[in-house]
């Protein structure tokens, strides 16, 4: 790709990574299999099957409890239809809902004990797992403080977590970063005071269930008054056949604390649909600060609409002390299916929410996301920036709330989505809500929906772009606002994946 | 898909309750329009579309009483000249209506399409109706079309000089409304059809209009200031190529108002425009629920409706664009806004898009807050009183609806009456 052949590559940034990166374009290219042994629960959602992953993670009869409890609450549930995206009925009987390689029956001590298959793996995505700076031909990174250049990665194949990075340099900080199953043994009393705060057992049908099976994900709980001394991030792989992912994640910032944390994702191409639903809490007290970046790359599916991951997700965080503060960023160009709609409970005084979101639907996909922002304290404040662009036939809808409650005096929001069609057999919606409930409260929501112009377009072709080379700068430029809220270490990767996803789109 | 039980019980006993208008013309569309009734259910408070408006009070069988409301106020649209037609509770008054006799139109009412079999009424009544239940059911214009009691039917043939003024008169506490019309603008031809008045302390009305290539219909209706009163309303219109359609409604009080308007824009370069405003004060729910549909291209449509709200009111508003995608060059756009005048009021809003062509350009704006306090203090710095110049403001914030009305003296008949409803508050 041009744009990145003339970035320069600076001094002392692994050759490899930048590879990588370069690599990262064309048609889907995190499609491969990783050929290794695996063990499967049997087929199936039962209490037994609970109970077994439950076993799995060692975890201790509370948390099988409560699983258990939310297994029986996903029974009474109904699978919500309410969103724009049309797909098979899925047959929950016909998943494995826990995989693990079997290297990882006994749990690798530290990083050099892990399978080099799933190193490899890994290594092969980008992500190496190994304690170095990460960042790979970003300009600017140089730049950057040392300890802000670290990404401490936390890696989960399938349903297990294989590895955890820098754990002992956070932790000389007070920083827990580790696998949520880890967590449910080492530190319970955190788990257990949290857990399902957010997002309750019953929140809604995928996140019962997740509630019921989850077999991994990443906690991290930041002590009062400490800045996370360098990026966190989970990088989920599902590799596994016929298997859904459920992960959980559990984010914890206390008082007056801050972390950034990404989040990345592939899988294999495969025909037959895989499901993955997972459910994210955060949890910010007085004067903290979140920020949650995703980049989400789940195979979409091929350009016929077979195939492709069905990602369910249930994402919240609660401001629940004063002055707290949360942002989303996310790039979503990935999956078959996309229902998920990243929250901000705005429950302190003076917490404010962001939501910057960028979706790219091409071929089949179709993705129905946004963000919910509950104004409960006084003088909160949130923001929606939201981008959805679509190609081919795919299907995107921006679906928000934006709610001011009576108490929530002089709360502000301001919403603002734009959609850009390519093409004329794909469909963009905008379903917002918006609920005010007091004078002092005001709310600002524009959307407009415009193809690509032309004038802007001839104007880059004439500068001697190629059509596509001209659409992806375009698009880029309209995508900006989103892009910019991007973590340094995605921002490339982000630009990379805007000219990636509308390839073949023009004309 | 079998109905819940709950809302199939429901629908029963409201059904139960009533009696199909038998003979006449109108009669398989009276009963294809009961079979969808009974197959949607009416809607309850479970409905997504109902999300924000409970309709208990509008689908249960007998309908709450309503005080008829005394004031000195001259019927709005008295002083104009045009053909009046009067209904008191929902019933034709035959002494308080003009002869139906105007150059460019023809007018019949309900009870003689029945009767004389005016062939162009049945292939509008009850048909845009059903057109309008995909994709979002509207259950109570099916049930408007199964039971309506009288109505007019209007053929428009040419340009008629005068409006036809549709007066809607309420006497009875407990009287409960079902008016239907229908409306035809053949080719080049322009109308207007002003329409006013409480009508009942229950109303359901529905409209179908129909314009042809080249014609216009502007529809401006005051709902009347009863503050009991309660009213489901539903105009569902179709335009062809180059047509015009214009509609502005200004709602005053009434307990519960639910207005559905749905457009479908089937022939190229028409245009339509939906604009109310509404002013609300204490126990009031206001609900203005728009569908526009493009198909044709190069159309354009506009929403504009503003609401003024206090001690209580609720504003609601649930406004959608689909853009098919044979609809390229479409222009659409929205906005709805409230102006909240104390802390007690709320707005409820769903502006949404829907769009399937590429090379349009859709817009929706939603705003809500109180009254700029920036402009309140520079007009007091000038010696406006304060309640004055906050009269001043709410009248600038309701302008851009009532500007969508073409006709300037319908216009300032409708500032008029929204100053004396800002006075009477003071």
């Amino acid at each position: 790709m041009a744009a990145l052949d003339q970035t320069q590559v600076k001094e002392g940034i692994d050759q490899e990574t930048v590879d990588t990166v370069r690599e990262v374009g064309g048609a889907y290219k995190y499609g491969w299999e990783t050929e290794i042994e695996m063990e499967y629960a049997p087929k199936g959602l039962s209490p037994d099957i609970v109970r077994l992953i439950s076993e799995k993670n060692e975890e201790p009869e509370w948390m099988t409890e409560w699983r258990l409890q939310a297994y029986e609450r996903w029974l009474t549930k109904e699978e919500p239809n309410w969103a724009m995206v049309d797909y098979p009925e899925i047959d929950f009987q016909d998943q494995y809902y826990y995989a693990r390689p079997k290297s990882m029956e006994v749990k690798p001590k530290s990083l050099d004990e892990v399978d080099p298959k799933l190193l490899e793996t890994y290594k092969k995505l980008g992500i190496p797992l190994k304690e170095q700076m990460i960042l790979a031909g970003v300009e600017g990174a140089e730049d950057a403080p040392a300890e802000g250049r670290k990404v401490a990665v936390d890696a989960v194949f399938d349903s297990v977590s294989v590895g955890t990075t820098f754990q002992a340099e956070l932790k000389a900080a007070g920083v827990i970063f580790c696998s949520i199953s880890e967590a449910i043994r080492e530190h319970p009393e955190l788990v257990k005071k949290y857990l399902g705060t957010v997002v309750p057992v019953s929140d809604n049908f995928y996140a019962t269930l997740n509630s019921a099976v989850f077999s991994d994900g990443s906690f991290v709980y930041v002590p009062p008054g400490v800045r996370c001394p360098m990026e966190l991030s989970t990088y989920f792989r599902i590799n596994a056949e016929n298997t859904g992912q459920f992960e959980r994640t559990l984010i914890i910032a206390d008082k007056g604390s801050y972390v950034s944390y990404l989040e990345g994702c592939t899988a294999p191409a495969r025909d037959i649909a895989q499901l993955h639903a997972a459910v994210v809490e955060i949890i910010v007290e007085e004067d903290a600060e979140v920020k949650y970046s995703t980049v989400q790359n789940w195979y979409p599916g091929d350009e016929n609409g077979k195939g492709g991951i069905y990602n369910f997700v249930t994402k919240r965080a609660d401001c629940r002390g004063d002055r707290s503060k949360i942002m989303w960023t996310q790039v979503e160009t990935g999956s078959a299916v996309t229902w998920k709609y990243p929250s901000c409970i705005l429950r302190g005084n003076e917490s404010q929410g962001e939501f910057y979101s960028i979706a790219i639907a091409n071929n089949y996909q179709q993705a129905d996301t946004g963000t919910k922002m509950v104004h409960l304290g006084k003088n909160t404040k949130s923001r929606i920036v939201s981008k959805g662009i679509s190609a081919g036939h795919a299907q995107n809808t921006y679906r928000g709330l934006v709610s001011m409650h009576p108490k929530a005096k002089n709360a502000r929001n301001y919403t603002q989505c734009d959609s850009l069609l390519i093409g004329n057999k794909c469909g963009a919606h905008t379903v917002p809500y918006i609920e005010v409930k007091n004078n002092s409260a005001r709310v600002e929501h524009e959307a407009t929906t415009s193809k690509v112009d032309d004038e802007q377009l001839f104007y880059c072709r004439s500068r001697g772009m190629d059509e596509e080379e001209a659409v992806a700068l375009v698009v880029n430029g309209f995508c900006k606002d989103v892009l910019q809220a991007l973590p340094m270490e995605f921002a490339m990767e982000a630009q990379q994946l805007v000219a990636i996803s509308l390839e073949g789109s023009v004309g | 898909m079998a109905l819940p039980e709950l809302k199939k019980t429901a629908t029963e006993a409201r059904l139960n309750a009533m009696e199909l208008p038998e003979g006449g013309c109108l009669v398989d569309a009276r009963r294809a329009a009961l079979s969808r009734v009974q197959t949607m259910g009416l809607p309850n408070r479970r409905d997504e579309y109902w999300k924000y408006t409970r309709p208990d009070t509008l689908t249960q069988d007998t309908a709450p009483t309503a005080a008829v409301f005394k004031h000195d106020e001259a019927p709005i649209f008295g002083e104009f000249d045009c053909l009046k037609i009067v209904f008191v509770d929902g019933v034709y008054d035959a002494e308080a209506s003009d002869d139906f006799e105007l150059e460019g139109v023809q007018i019949s009412r309900l009870s003689e399409i029945d009767a004389k079999d005016i062939h162009w009424t049945k292939d509008l009544y009850g048909v845009l109706e059903a057109r309008g239940q995909d994709p979002v059911q509207r259950p109570l214009a099916a049930l408007n079309t199964a039971f309506a009691n009288d109505g007019v039917a209007i053929w428009v043939t040419g340009k008629p000089s005068k409006p036809i003024n549709l007066v809607y008169n309420h006497n009875s506490d407990s009287s409960d409304a079902m008016l239907h019309h229908v409306i035809r603008v053949d080719a080049g031809a322009e109308a207007t059809v002003l329409e006013n008045g409480p009508a009942a302390a229950r109303f359901n009305k529905c409209i179908e209009v129909d314009i042809a290539d080249g014609g216009a219909l502007h529809m401006v209706c005051a709902q009347g200031r009863d503050h009991e009163r309660r009213a489901a309303t539903h105009m569902f219109a179709r335009l062809r190529k180059e047509s015009v359609f214009k509609s502005f409604t200004l709602t005053v009080n009434g307990v519960l108002t639910r207005n559905e308007t749905v457009v479908e824009l089937l022939g190229d370069d028409a245009v339509v425009h939906v604009a109310g405003a509404c002013v609300g004060d204490g126990d009031f729910h206001h609900d203005d629920t728009v569908f526009i549909t493009h198909e044709g291209e190069n159309c354009e449509s506009r929403q504009v409706f503003k609401k003024v709200l206090r001690n209580g009111a609720t504003g609601v508003f649930q406004g959608k664009i689909l853009v098919k995608d044979t609809a390229q060059k479409t222009d659409g756009y929205q906005i709805s806004q409230a102006l909240m005048l104390d802390d007690d009021s709320q707005f409820l809003a769903k502006p949404e898009l829907e769009i399937y062509a590429d090379d349009v350009a859709c817009s929706h704006g939603s705003t809500s807050g109180a009254i700029d306090e920036e402009a309140l203090f520079y007009l007091q710095s000038r010696g406006v009183p304060l309640n004055e110049a906050t009269d001043l403001l709410t009248l600038a914030f309701l302008a851009e609806a009532v500007d969508e009305i073409g006709d300037q003296d319908v216009a300032e008949t409708i500032v008029s009456r929204l100053e004396n409803w800002l006075i009477r508050r003071h």
